[in-house]
């Protein structure tokens, strides 16, 4: 399978705090993967480092094979449209209404004409079942919703890589699953995805893979069925959420 | 003390890297105007009705102050000249800028502040576009254009504020005050004030934009950014104003 993303050796700290000391994974194409690990094991910070909103202290990360952890800002630019970001709180723009927050990559990043943008944002906007509140602002619709919205956005321009920001974090079960339909489309669509996450049985239902962060490195790499026949304690008691994680 | 010493030159170097940020932006596409718009309905037309009032008062008082001053030394005629010099050069650009940076200054650096510790701006750049070309160049543009255009009419409502007590109080008749302030008025002096203007709204937005983004401690840190910016734009006016009403005189007088 073709890698589309790879982090080689990927080391971060802030101030003094080593978050990352050797990450190394990668990405193949049409699949998502799952990233999982404890809170405060930078999980996040991995999918960040990914488009360049942090920038690595040591290591790689390739895009189909070409270095993009060096890239000047202007050149990221186009990275970002080929790799998004949903970010954990939607982080829509609250000034804008829902229509035109999905609308925004459109209008910066091609020619097309009202109109069809208008058309494109609303068949996105039905996928994420968000149609009938295409003219709320962000806060007057609930968290969920905004991060249904956030996910909109991030697919608008069909992106090669989805980055998900724990996209189901503090939801029912009920928005849950429609997030992972969510996700499940955009897969349909041609988007790999990375899935950063708490939520194993969320993770089981949508995942190809899965790799687990602790203590700076990459602890596990593998399928669910590897992961539920490792005899490895960490990853059982990871699994089950016993004290010994 | 000269860890101080080297916070604030850091300081001036990350707002030079954002003014020279925003040059590129300004002169590359896309350029939002509609934004820019924006921007100046909200920072000109909003701040309207508080120039006119603060332009009128200052004129009221000035020539309050100055008639009763110069009265006493028969000086009651050079009233004109003095009020409307004063208001043209010093009160009226000095005033609407501070009035400025208190209103749109705080304003600015809480609402880029808000967005930042929402992830909004980063939002902006995970969205491939560049938070300076959308949110600190309308910003910056708007501000330099509206406060010059803000001050001339503070500048203007002052002098009709004085010639209101100037008749009120003096008995001094329309024709000669006027004639009086068209008089010593010249272009230098009204270019120079809409110069320095231009001037402290470059610095208002620039450091409104750089404290904005500088924001991280959720909504106190946005609180106190807006404090930052009053504080320290305040300063730079005061300062700046010194040396370039200096310039000004060397250029023109």
């Amino acid at each position: 399978m073709e890698k589309i993303l790879e982090l080689k050796h990927v080391a971060k700290t802030f101030d003094h705090r080593v978050v990352h000391k050797d990450v190394s994974f990668h990405l193949h194409r049409g699949e998502i993967l799952g990233l999982l690990g404890n809170s405060g094991t930078g999980k996040s910070v991995i999918l960040r480092s990914i488009i360049g909103l942090e920038v690595i202290d040591s290591g790689e990360i390739l895009y189909h094979g070409n270095r993009i952890d060096q890239l000047p800002e202007k050149k990221l630019f186009s990275v970002r449209k080929s790799i998004s970001y949903a970010f954990q709180s939607g982080a829509l723009f609250d000034s804008i209404s829902v229509f035109e927050n999905v609308a925004y990559p459109f209008f910066e990043h091609t020619k097309l004409k009202e109109p069809e943008i208008e058309k494109k944002v609303m068949e996105i906007l039905r996928i994420v079942k968000m149609e009938e509140a295409w003219d709320k602002m962000p806060s007057e619709i609930s968290g969920g919703m905004q991060k249904r919205v956030g996910l909109a956005r991030s697919m608008a321009l069909e992106p090669e890589i989805l980055l998900y920001d724990e996209p189901t974090a503090g939801l029912d079960p009920v928005n849950v699953e429609m997030v992972l339909d969510v996700m499940r489309v955009a897969k349909a669509r041609g988007s790999s995805g990375i899935f950063v996450t708490h939520d194993i049985p969320a993770a089981s239902k949508i995942c190809d893979r899965f790799i687990i962060i602790k203590d700076g490195r990459v602890a596990f790499e593998g399928t669910w069925q590897n992961m539920e026949d490792s005899t490895d304690p960490f990853i059982q008691s990871f699994l089950t959420g016993s004290e010994k994680v | 003390m000269i860890s101080t010493v080297k916070v604030h030159l850091q300081v001036i170097g990350e707002i030079t890297e954002l003014f020279w940020d925003s040059l590129k932006c300004m002169t590359t596409k896309p350029f939002y105007w509609g934004r820019l718009w924006e921007q100046i309905l909200e920072l000109g037309m909003g701040s309207l009705s508080i120039t006119i009032v603060i332009g009128f008062i200052t004129g009221l008082v000035m020539t309050l102050q100055f008639g009763y001053g110069l009265e006493k030394f028969g000086g009651t005629l050079y009233v004109p000249a003095i009020v409307s010099l004063s208001i043209i050069r010093e009160m009226a650009p000095i005033f609407t800028s501070l009035l400025i940076a208190g209103r749109i200054g705080s304003g600015m650096s809480a609402e880029i502040g808000a967005m930042n510790v929402t992830q909004q701006v980063d939002a902006i750049r995970a969205l491939g576009t560049s938070p300076v070309r959308v949110l600190v160049v309308p910003r910056v543009v708007a501000t330099v254009i509206s406060l010059p255009l803000l001050t001339t009419l503070s500048a203007f409502m002052g002098i009709i504020g004085g010639y209101i007590i100037a008749y009120a109080e003096f008995r001094m008749p329309g024709g000669f005050y006027f004639n009086k302030v068209l008089t010593t008025i010249k272009f230098a002096d009204v270019f120079g004030s809409m110069a320095k203007c231009a001037f402290f709204g470059l610095m208002i937005s620039l450091l409104a934009c750089y404290r904005g983004f500088q924001t991280k401690e959720g909504t106190l840190g946005v609180g106190t950014a807006a404090t930052w910016v009053v504080v320290r734009t305040s300063i730079v006016i005061l300062i700046s104003d010194f040396f370039l009403s200096k310039l000004l005189i060397l250029m023109f007088d």
